[in-house]
């Protein structure tokens, strides 16, 4: 006797929504297998992971706080993967972003009053989106692979950004350290509550998950996007304009990864430094896959992936791991994921014996 | 002293271009047959700690090469049973990989990071290495390197030559006619994947081993998309890829040598250092292009996912 | 093969009760067959009455769910082709199983055991290709292959294993009527020699002329055996569908309007280096005329379409002019506001997005017909017009809300000629209108279309299959290598010239003509 997939009559749908949560469980059993691997506790692994974090409302809070650049590129990104845009870049677009945001806090050191902030924002969006237009251009001129452009940008922009906190960006009170100097007040993004570290950007990215579940579910360019994404031929057929979805799709990447940048370097951070992102580009992609490009997902996704981020810092604190254990778990995680979308379209059956 | 400078270059242009030419070569296969694993990075990632995991061990280099081959081996394989298997997306899958053999190489190598190998000597070939100049380059190297021709030699044989690499040719092609003539398109393509996750897991081994010798994390660099653009680059071809490899191994050098040079150019090193990125995308927006010469060349089924209906 | 000592009379090949079960659909369903030593044996059914996948277990590409299979007196377990292959069957698949970037030889050698010698193997290619008429050339790539020449390599693939039996799935549906004689010769002689064939078609006309036997498919049950020479086209006919052939009514010519399509010189390079270059086309469709364009696959049809659509648009925007409006250059839904509607070949994927339901299937064209406001979508309008597709239609569905991919190829075919009928086209193109779609759609659809002419809507016809373009068509034009026939009255012509025409050659007669009067 065999097992072997057979193909459904009409996708599942729910096998969609059940996916996530069974690669949810596949990593949770693989993570317990990885501590007891490595002769830990796996139970007292899973408390320092998954409850730990959580034991008090400032935990919440750090949640929230790292939940928020997630929410912001995955929905970014998610447009753009609708349509099979496929760009991995973000990491490079969060930077750049960051980096603008922090020319126009370091230019406007003296001066007081909300303009500033606005300008970082505007700066943020427009930085992360000049770097995305640049493989978004190449794409649409020369048909050049998006997916390799702006992963190799990802190098780039660190390059640059390692440059400018050596550099022109410096602080000149630093003693050299490699870091701007710390934003005046009134560059930085104001607080939701005293004593914890959330601030105004968790707001803007719920706005973000609301505005993006209009444009993909309800308005006509999301639908657009969709159609492109499922059967590009069909897209042509009807004749939706496939450069015009690229642009969208690198650009709305490009604009969250930079508003993202500058809510790190206007937020928790208070500066620049060469670790302006901590591979948020990249969980963000996990993000937007396991929730199905689907922005209420992305909330709760993005809740899950910064518990992972929470538990690595925990793991390395109590348990004497190396925080790249919570990269362990999100490449699991999407593995996982990708693993059992297969029942989406297909079910598992015993194999019969052909009769002779 | 200038023929000196001149064969050290050449020398370390050749050592640059090695990984590269092992990794794309075992893409080449794998993509050949119609799978585009975009998890080369998270491959060589893995291999480089394997290889240096087990050699620091063991004290053995070439246990650390099998090592390196047998981790990235293992991880094409998952990424297969993904694909083919489970027929997840091509593309989110490697990306997947890549982020977990990045994330578990950190993980892994973390005790090994303060750790130094020994430097392993070039293997000289007689007679031909005395020739002037190009003698010591190419043939007073690194044995890895001699591996790297002979993989071309072998690779340009088996797609060209023989009979099971016309069969690869044919399944990444049109994987539908090629099972209804009766070959078995999936195993051919698992055995192609793996073959391609084993030559990532050496190029990978290469790096920690005999390139540097020590594991940092991050330390491969981008060299698994490098080699990934660098087989769109030579539009699948063998040969091209040599070419291609020493060419973004010339870059990697160059900017060392201006770096090392002390020579006053007043340029930021990082601005140097981006250059192989930077020549990345050049290359591919000039291949691409050229579509006709891509669509000519590209196997048909390239990141399709196939199942034959039971 | 004449030493064989045993009976001829003994059966080659025998099934008996085959049964095959796909998730939703019993292909085979207790199937029954016996061919005999060097007999023509036609398998004979409408599109989906189970044919290929029957055929396809012979060959071993599935395998059946119950069943017994005797090879020469023999039980049978075919493991895969190359186990069929080494007992003597071969199959030349109605969509080839060819690479196109390898050449003839390597493609032959692929379907061969072992290592062939390359050099020997194109030396024995020319060779079997001249004994039976089939002349391909070895080392060209078979993307530079006409469709016909494509064919001609399946079978001397298959005939360089001397096989025993040899089943051909649909074979003419891709040759001129000229090229399907010549094949007939061939498949003559190899049955004459003691080859037996079994010869899948759902032309009537074609097995009556060519098959010894023939055993009717429908449903996936077998509902008769009969001799073809003694049937008459309308007693297989409801063998094979259970009632008679529906023959659509075509009314007298209506009134001929205004232009509403023009193509002036229409060039075309392709940017498939695998694709035909179109060369100066020129025509003319009216309001109220139904024209055809005949042709064999691959010669031209897909770039044209392409170019109609406006899914490759052209540089010169003269070239094509719809309504009166200059539109070579537009993008596909410009075209569609300016009255042109279109429906193409490939319905999963391209006439509608498979994953998608109905409704929003509809929204794919029907976008501009106040569908949108303020960018948005208003799903109940959506809606309401998808039902209309569907009622106006009688597309058998579960519903509007249902995906594209679960409805069967007619219905969704009917389902997408209602969308675009019902955007009420000035012009209508469509390509293939019944292709893979069962008989009863099928009429359904050629009626659809008939009436909508008589409402006085210009459509152009773009099919393969000739008989649907004779049973439509008030004028027909043929494409062939990218340049266009002139275009004749149907009642001009017949299905003899148009056949010579579709191998390239209106030409001729013509030079003839003006030599003999000159």
């Amino acid at each position: 006797m065999w097992i072997r997939l057979e193909r459904r009559p009409e996708a599942s749908h729910l096998m969609s929504y059940a996916s996530p949560a069974i690669a949810i469980v596949l990593m949770l059993i693989g993570g317990l297998l990885l501590f007891a691997f490595l002769g830990k506790n796996p139970i007292e692994g899973f408390k320092v992971f998954f409850i730990y974090p959580l034991s008090d409302l400032y935990g919440v809070s750090e949640l929230l706080l790292k939940a928020t650049p997630l929410m912001l590129v995955a929905v970014g990104l998610a447009v753009g993967f609708r349509a099979n845009v496929w760009n991995i870049g973000a990491e490079g677009q969060l930077i750049v972003g960051g980096i603008a945001a922090s020319a126009v806090a370091l230019y406007f050191q003296e001066s007081e009053g909300a303009h500033v902030l606005i300008l970082m924002v505007i700066a943020g969006c427009i930085g992360g989106m000049l770097w995305a237009a640049i493989p978004a251009f190449l794409k649409t001129r020369f048909n050049t692979n998006e997916i390799l452009v702006s992963l190799m940008l990802v190098y780039v922009a660190q390059f640059l950004v390692s440059w400018l906190v050596h550099g022109p960006m410096m602080d000149p009170d630093g003693f050299n350290f490699p870091q701007s100097a710390m934003f005046e007040d009134s560059a930085l993004l104001p607080l939701l509550t005293e004593d914890t570290r959330l601030n105004l950007a968790f707001v803007l990215a719920l706005g973000a998950l609301i505005v993006g579940y209009v444009f993909m579910f309800r308005s006509f360019a999301g639908f657009q996007m969709q159609v492109a994404g499922y059967a590009k031929n069909a897209a042509r057929y009807a004749g939706f304009s496939a450069r015009r979805m690229i642009w969208i799709g690198m650009l709305s990447g490009g604009a969250m990864a930079g508003l993202a940048g500058m809510a790190e370097v206007s937020g928790p951070m208070g500066q620049i430094t060469e670790h302006v992102s901590n591979n948020y580009g990249f969980a963000a992609i996990i993000v937007a896959f396991v929730a199905r490009l689907n922005p209420v997902g992305i909330f709760f996704a993005s809740l899950l992936m910064a518990l992972l981020y929470l538990g690595g810092e925990q793991a390395q604190q109590y348990m004497n791991l190396p925080s790249s254990i919570s990269n362990v778990f999100q490449g699991m995680l999407l593995l996982f994921l990708l693993g059992s979308d297969v029942f989406i379209n297909y079910r598992l059956r015993w194999k019969k014996e052909v009769a002779v | 002293m200038e023929s000196s400078i001149l064969s050290s270059i050449l020398f370390a242009t050749i050592v640059a271009g090695t990984p590269l030419i092992i990794v794309a070569l075992g893409q080449l296969i794998a993509e050949k047959s119609g799978v585009l694993n975009l998890g080369a990075e998270g491959m060589m990632s893995m291999g480089a700690i394997a290889g240096f995991a087990i050699t620091f061990e063991t004290g053995s280099v070439w246990l650390g090469v099998l090592g390196g081959m047998a981790a990235g081996a293992l991880m094409s394989y998952l990424f297969a049973v993904v694909v083919l298997t489970l027929m997840g997306n091509q593309v989110a899958t490697g990306l997947a990989l890549s982020i977990l053999g990045v994330g578990l190489s950190a993980f892994i190598g973390k005790p090994y990071e303060a750790e130094i190998l020994p430097t392993v000597g070039t293997v000289r070939i007689p007679l031909l290495a005395d020739i002037p100049i190009i003698g010591d380059p190419l043939f007073n190297q690194q044995i890895l390197v001699y591996f790297s021709w002979a993989l071309f030699g072998a690779i340009f044989w088996f797609l060209y030559r023989s009979r099971p690499g016309l069969v690869l040719r044919a399944v990444g092609e049109s994987p539908s006619s090629a099972h209804s003539i009766g070959y078995p398109v999936i195993r051919i393509r698992y055995m192609a994947t793996i073959f391609g996750g084993a030559m990532a897991g050496i190029g990978g081994a290469f790096l920690s081993l005999f390139y540097t010798p020590l594991w940092v994390e991050g330390m491969v660099a981008g060299r698994g998309w490098i080699a990934i653009a660098l087989v769109v680059f030579a539009t699948w071809r063998p040969f091209r890829v040599i070419v291609g490899a020493y060419l973004f191994g010339g870059v990697m050098v160059a900017q060392l040598f201006v770096q090392g040079s002390g020579l006053e150019i007043n340029i930021p090193s990082q601005f140097l250092s981006a250059l192989p990125y930077l020549a990345t995308i050049i290359v591919l927006v000039i291949i691409s292009r050229d579509q006709n010469t891509v669509r000519l060349n590209a196997p048909v089924s390239l990141g399709q996912p196939y199942r034959p209906d039971a | 093969m004449t030493s064989e000592t045993d009976d001829s009379q003994e059966s080659r090949l025998e099934l008996r009760g085959i049964t095959k079960i796909y998730p939703s659909v019993v292909a085979n369903d207790d199937v029954t067959l016996s061919v005999k030593r060097g007999e023509i044996h036609a398998v004979l059914g409408e599109n989906g009455a189970g044919k290929s996948t029957l055929m396809k277990m012979i060959y071993g590409v599935t395998k059946p769910d119950a069943g017994e299979m005797k090879w020469e007196g023999e039980v049978v377990n075919v493991e895969n082709p190359a186990h069929a292959r080494s007992l003597g069957i071969g199959m030349v698949f109605q969509h080839f199983s060819l690479f196109e970037t390898l050449n003839v030889v390597e493609n032959v050698a692929l379907g061969l055991p072992g290592n062939p010698d390359l050099n020997q193997l194109a030396e024995q290619i020319a060779e079997v290709s001249n004994r039976y008429g089939l002349p391909v050339d070895p080392l060209r790539l078979v993307h530079a292959l006409s469709v016909g020449e494509r064919q001609r390599v399946e079978i001397v693939r298959c005939l360089l294993q001397n096989p025993k039996l040899l089943i051909m799935d649909e074979p003419t549906s891709v040759l001129t009527p000229q090229a399907v004689r010549k094949l007939f010769d061939t498949l003559r002689q190899l049955a004459d020699e003691g080859c037996s064939i079994l010869y899948i078609s759902h032309k009537l006309d074609e097995i009556q002329e060519l098959c010894h036997v023939a055993t009717v498919l429908r449903d996936g049950k077998v509902t008769g055996d009969c001799i073809p020479s003694e049937e008459t086209p309308k007693s297989m006919a409801s063998l094979m569908i259970g009632k008679e052939l529906p023959v659509p009514e075509h009314n007298a010519p209506v009134e001929l309007g205004e232009v509403r399509l023009q193509l002036n010189r229409l060039s075309q390079k392709s940017d498939d280096p695998f694709g035909t270059e179109l060369q100066d086309i020129e025509l003319e469709v009216r309001s109220g005329e139904i024209l055809g364009i005949a042709g064999v696959s691959g010669n031209g049809q897909q770039e044209l379409l392409y170019a109609l659509s406006g899914e490759k648009p052209l540089a010169d925007a003269d070239a094509i002019v719809i309504c009166g409006q200059p539109s070579g250059r537009d993008m596909p839904d410009l075209r569609r506001r300016n009255g042109m509607g279109f429906v193409p070949e490939e319905r999963l994927g391209r006439g509608a997005v498979p994953r998608m339901s109905l409704t929003e299937n509809a929204l794919l064209t029907a976008h501009y017909k106040d569908m949108l406001k303020n960018g948005m979508i208003q799903f109940d309008k959506i809606a309401e017009f998808a039902r209309q597709c569907i009622d106006g239609f009688n597309v058998k569905c579960g519903g509007e809300e249902h995906a594209a991919n679960s409805l069967s190829g007619g219905n969704l075919q009917k389902f997408i000629m209602g969308r675009e009928i019902l955007l009420a086209p000035k012009l209508l193109v469509v390509a293939q209108p019944t292709w893979g779609v069962d008989v009863g759609a099928a009429a359904f659809i050629r009626q659809q279309l008939i009436d909508l002419r008589n409402e006085g809507t210009a459509i152009l016809v773009i099919s393969e299959e000739l008989e649907e373009l004779f049973e439509v068509s008030d004028r027909i034009a043929v494409i062939a290598e990218g340049r266009l026939s002139p275009v004749k009255q149907l009642a001009d012509t017949n299905i003899d010239e148009i056949g010579v025409w579709m191998s390239g050659m209106w030409d001729q007669p013509a030079s003839v003509e003006v030599s003999a009067n000159a």
